[in-house]
């Protein structure tokens, strides 16, 4: 039998969405370790042990200063070395929620100068003025993220987020990642178009949900993926047809897939 | 003596010694300062302030539950200790297998499969949210999330839920008391501390209640209650002799000092703000994170959380049976300047105290750092049987441990109670009760709550099953919350409440008699099996001291008993908050809440996959009204928008009840149930409503076919009743005879079919009296709370 592959999902003071990260994961047949970030700073874990990356949702040192900046800094200052290495072996990240405001923090997204040195995006306050928790439709429009190679062009998620209002540094940015193929999800109404609040409900630029960078081996995103793998967590699912597997799976699956043949 | 201070007691006048309870916020009664003064006459000394404190904490009606367990003359019938009488003696008879441990710990724990169980508690933040809402509610969140981590040897806190009662958002500005806040205020603040706690704490909020009433205004109500998960085998603890006692989490500051004797007397316009801690998730996240790891390594033998009374009484109540001795000096603070006596009994957030035993302690603080967690050895568990605190080298108290846990004198109180005569309604039944229906749908008791429920994340840990918004649109109000707590399980478990102030006006006993009777049809709606329903009482009231008052409480113990022993729903857990008062400066009066009674519900559903909703499916199904409908509109929504109380309040008849719930729960496991709904604040009307909207689907209802309703001749009180034990039920035609065959005996009336986008109720003479778009209801229903 083929070696499980390992992922490691990161954790610190304030993650939380870790459980189930972890369990979406081992669905797929990975074996998912949760570490605490100081067991990488003090190098009793060596990150290229692991083949994919996650870091969960949450409020990351309570997203003081600003969401998922502290983590972020970790990383940069701390960890950059280890996890420079881990990007250039093509290795996969996946950053949910808080997740993907650290991504963005470190320059690991949009990632067009490698490790950005300079934050070419961020994730600003939803223009409704508060935290909410809601399914949206998504569509998925990249062919380059590895996560999302061949699944379904709508899906469904729930976002819980207060900061998750997507915006590019400038016009020639947002062009860059429409271009270059690293919208990976736009959100949309039941029919797939595109929407207004609430379908749209941060007020992303774009509707832009969720980012890869480059090479299509790091992907960030609002919704939450791990909170949809089963049929019942869906909010409809007493009345409408459905499959057993919740739409957030296929993107662990294709991950945990791919590093399994590829990585 | 350098860091304490000596009070004379010994020589005090009875009048000296309430003086000093005063001026000390001890909150102590002359009868209890005798008791103090009688034992350090036996110590030769006097206390000193550290000691003082100590009793005042352990003794406070907040930690000790002195009126429930104290002896009350109730119109002329003795009653030794209430709570034992009716809450804790209904459990014991009912004799749950199920049931791991009860009343004795932090919270209630029950069975959930062969490897875990749940813990259940609810608590209570009230003053602290009158004064300092949004710090109010968030450490009161925090604090039930610490029982939580702090019961048995610890648990994972795997749901929140959480009821409010406020004052009307439009309560007229030149009507508010004197150095009261404004009911929208508190509320807009306790929304956002508790979001911003719960949130931050990854814990879903899945499941809760608004009510608005103006007996609130001046004293709202924040009930906060959080579920957890824990091994089988990590559901006691047992402090050993020679343990080390270890702190962890927040450092100790001046926040929250006298928060537990504070809550024991009504508040006025001169509280104190520093009474109100200072809440910080993030600490408590990291303490959770910490202190799980320790527990599933087997490093301690007992935890407990700080809560009221702080370290006084976290340390108090472990050392009950070893005695302890503490440094004070040891105690890490947010800034210098404490006195002792402060460092003793602040109530700062996010403080754990453990039992470790010596060879255990450096690989607990090993794990401890890692989490960066700070943590601090402040004592031990002596054995000495004495409570001893030091500062360095200097002693400050010696205290007897068993003087401190029952050398007080026990309460002597007086109830009495003389039934109601409120005015009855004299108005006639309106032609069309579509205006009717929809003031209904706009109370804002019953209206929408979408707006807070959103800001909650009730689906964080990925286990939520059965949602607080659900239907076509994931906007129609669900019953019960349910969700999987071991997402590699199909067992859940399912969360619900209930709560009637308005019924209490009239009578306690019915107003709990109902409660319990929502809480637990709530459950059944969603799929729960009624013979495991485990249930917490949650008492809030005003003073004890006033017969009257005390009366109700009595009455309301009393249906808790009556009903809970033949509903064979015990109750795991239970908390009361007593003098919730206003003493108003300028009129001198104290304004008491209206008796507050929240009965909360948890049940372990073997397979999450039976469960239904609320939300109408299909067109051309049948509906079902399970249960009767009786002239009860005493405290209904519906005589309280025509400006009465009124006197027929709901009443319960336990026996069917439990048969009713037996035969819904009989229906909905055999898939005979497509929606169910049970009936209860504004009634069978307002349930149509909501049925029909959330499923965007109408309905043709008769209410000629509604059972029960002989003599009751008025089509508005058949439509608006409040009679408990009532479900409306959507069945597939294939499913009728099925249906109907577990119903033979027992009151369920096909009444209509779902249809169109209309909700047309036809009365009495076939005439429509209701014919409403569902749209418009919806509007009505939502609109109110929308954005307020």
């Amino acid at each position: 039998m083929a070696k499980k592959v390992k992922v490691i999902v990161i954790r610190t003071a304030g993650t939380n969405c870790d459980y189930e990260t972890v369990n979406a994961f081992k669905l797929c047949g990975a074996e998912a370790e949760l570490v605490h970030i100081n067991r990488l700073l003090d190098k009793e874990v060596e990150l290229m042990d692991y083949r994919i990356l996650a870091l969960p949702g949450g409020f990351s040192y309570g997203d003081d200063v600003a969401s998922g900046k502290i983590l972020a800094n970790e990383i940069q200052y701390r960890l950059l070395d280890a996890v420079s290495k881990f990007v250039s072996a093509k290795r996969l990240i996946i950053g949910i929620c808080n997740g993907f405001q650290v991504l963005v923090k470190t320059g690991l997204l949009p990632g067009l100068d490698g490790i950005d040195k300079k934050e070419y995006t961020t994730l600003f306050n939803n223009d409704s003025g508060k935290f909410e928790d809601r399914w949206v439709y998504l569509k998925n429009t990249s062919k380059r993220c590895v996560f999302t190679k061949g699944t379904k062009e709508l899906i469904y998620l729930p976002v819980a987020h207060g900061e998750g209002k997507f915006l590019t540094l400038d016009k020639k940015t947002l062009d860059y990642l429409k271009k270059n193929d690293m919208v990976v999800f736009r959100y949309v109404n039941e029919k797939g178009e595109n929407a207004g609040y609430p379908a749209n409900p941060n007020g992303s630029v774009d509707a832009i949900a969720g980012i890869c960078n480059p090479g299509g081996n790091i992907l960030g995103l609002m919704p939450h993926p791990e909170r949809f793998v089963s049929r019942y967590t869906h909010p409809r699912w007493t009345r409408e047809k459905l499959p057993e597997e919740g739409d957030g799976l296929a993107l662990f699956r294709n991950a945990v897939e791919f590093a399994g043949k590829n990585l | 003596m350098k860091n304490v201070k000596i009070i004379g007691i010994l020589k005090a006048s009875d009048k000296k010694l309430l003086a000093i309870s005063k001026s000390g916020l001890l909150s102590l009664t002359l009868a209890e300062m005798k008791a103090v003064k009688n034992y350090f006459k036996k110590e030769k000394r006097d206390p000193t302030d550290v000691e003082l404190e100590t009793i005042a904490q352990t003794w406070s009606e907040h930690c000790k539950h002195k009126t429930f367990r104290g002896i009350i003359n109730y119109n002329g019938k003795k009653i030794d200790n209430l709570l034992k009488q009716t809450v804790i003696k209904a459990t014991n008879k009912i004799n749950k297998s199920w049931c791991v441990s009860v009343f004795t710990d932090n919270a209630g724990i029950i069975k959930f499969d062969e490897k875990n169980c749940v813990a259940f508690k609810v608590e209570t933040h009230n003053h602290p949210s009158a004064i300092e809402p949004y710090g109010g509610a968030g450490t009161g969140i925090g604090g039930v999330i610490r029982d939580i981590l702090g019961v048995g040897l610890g648990a994972k806190p795997v749901l929140n839920t959480d009821v409010f009662c406020f004052g009307p958002l439009d309560y007229p500005e030149e009507k508010m008391l004197e150095g009261t806040l404004h009911p929208k205020r508190i509320f807009k603040g306790v929304v956002s501390g508790v979001r911003d706690y719960g949130n931050r704490m990854g814990i879903p909020t899945a499941n809760g209640a608004v009510i608005f009433e103006e007996g609130y205004t001046c004293n709202p109500l924040v009930y906060c209650g959080t579920v957890g998960l824990m091994p089988a085998g990590a559901c006691f603890k047992k402090v050993r002799k020679g343990d080390i006692i270890v702190s962890l989490g927040g450092r100790t500051g001046r926040d929250g000092i006298h928060g537990a004797t504070f809550s024991s007397i009504a508040l006025d316009k001169d509280t104190e703000v520093s009474a109100v801690q200072i809440g910080n998730p993030i600490m408590e996240k990291k303490v959770q994170d910490a202190l799980l790891q320790a527990r599933d390594l087997g490093l301690y033998n007992a935890i407990t959380d700080c809560g009221a009374g702080g370290y006084s009484s976290a340390v108090g109540e472990m050392a009950e049976e070893t005695g302890a001795r503490v440094y004070l000096d040891r105690v890490p603070l947010k800034y210098p300047g404490l006195t002792p006596w402060e460092i003793w009994v602040s109530e700062a957030q996010e403080r754990m105290v453990f039992a470790v035993p010596p060879e255990k302690l450096s690989e607990i603080m090993k794990i401890f750092a890692r989490e960066n967690a700070e943590a601090v050895v402040i004592g031990e568990f002596s054995g000495t049987g004495r409570l001893e605190l030091f500062y360095g080298r200097e002693r400050l108290a010696d205290l007897d441990m068993k003087f401190i846990h029952d050398g007080g004198p026990r309460f002597k109180l007086n109830a009495s109670w003389k039934e109601k005569k409120l005015p009855e309604p004299d108005f006639p039944c309106p032609l069309d009760l579509g205006p009717a229906l929809e003031k209904i749908l706009s109370d804002p008791s019953v209206a929408s709550k979408e707006w807070i429920i959103r800001q909650y994340d009730h689906e964080v840990q990925g286990g939520s099953v059965i949602k607080p918004l659900q239907g076509a649109e994931n906007d129609g109000p669900g019953d019960a919350a349910v969700a999987r707590p071991v997402l590699t399980s199909l067992k859940g478990v399912a969360v619900a409440n209930g709560i009637n102030p308005r019924y209490g006006m009239i009578d306690p006993y019915w107003m709990a008699a109902s409660n319990i009777d929502e809480a637990v049809r709530n459950i059944i709606a969603v799929g729960g099996d009624p013979d495991k329903i485990a249930i917490l009482d949650n008492f809030c009231w005003g003073s004890p001291d006033k017969p009257e008052e005390l009366a109700g409480l009595v009455r309301a113990s009393r249906a808790c008993y009556d009903i809970a022993t033949v509903y064979g729903t015990p109750f795991i857990s239970g908390k009361d908050s007593l003098n919730n008062e206003y003493a108003d400066v300028n009129s001198g009066k104290k304004i008491a809440i209206p008796g507050t009674l929240l009965v909360s519900s948890i049940c372990v559903l073997e397979d999450i996959r039976v469960c239904v909703t609320m939300d109408f499916k299909k067109e051309g199904n049948l509906v079902y009204l399970v249960g009767r409908t009786f002239d009860e509109m005493g405290g209904s929504v519906y005589l309280k928008n025509n400006g009465f109380i009124g006197n027929t309040v709901p009443r319960v008849n336990a026996v069917n009840a439990k048969k009713i719930f037996s035969l819904m729960h009989k229906a909905i496991k055999q898939g005979f149930v497509r929606a169910c709904h049970d009936c209860s604040d504004g009634g069978l009307g307002t349930a149509l409503a909501e049925m029909a909207f959330a499923g965007g689907l109408g309905a043709n209802i008769y209410l000629d076919r509604v059972p029960g309703v002989a003599g009751l001749a008025r089509e508005d009180y058949i439509l608006f009743s409040e009679s408990n034990t009532r479900f409306l039920v959507e069945v597939e035609k294939k499913n009728r005879k099925k249906f109907e065959a577990l119903f033979r005996k027992f009151p369920a009336a096909n009444i209509g079919i779902t249809y169109g986008e209309r909700l047309v109720v036809h009365g009495l003479d076939g005439r429509a009296v209701v014919s409403e778009d569902i749209k418009k209801l919806k509007e009505a229903w939502q609109s109110p709370l929308r954005d307020p």
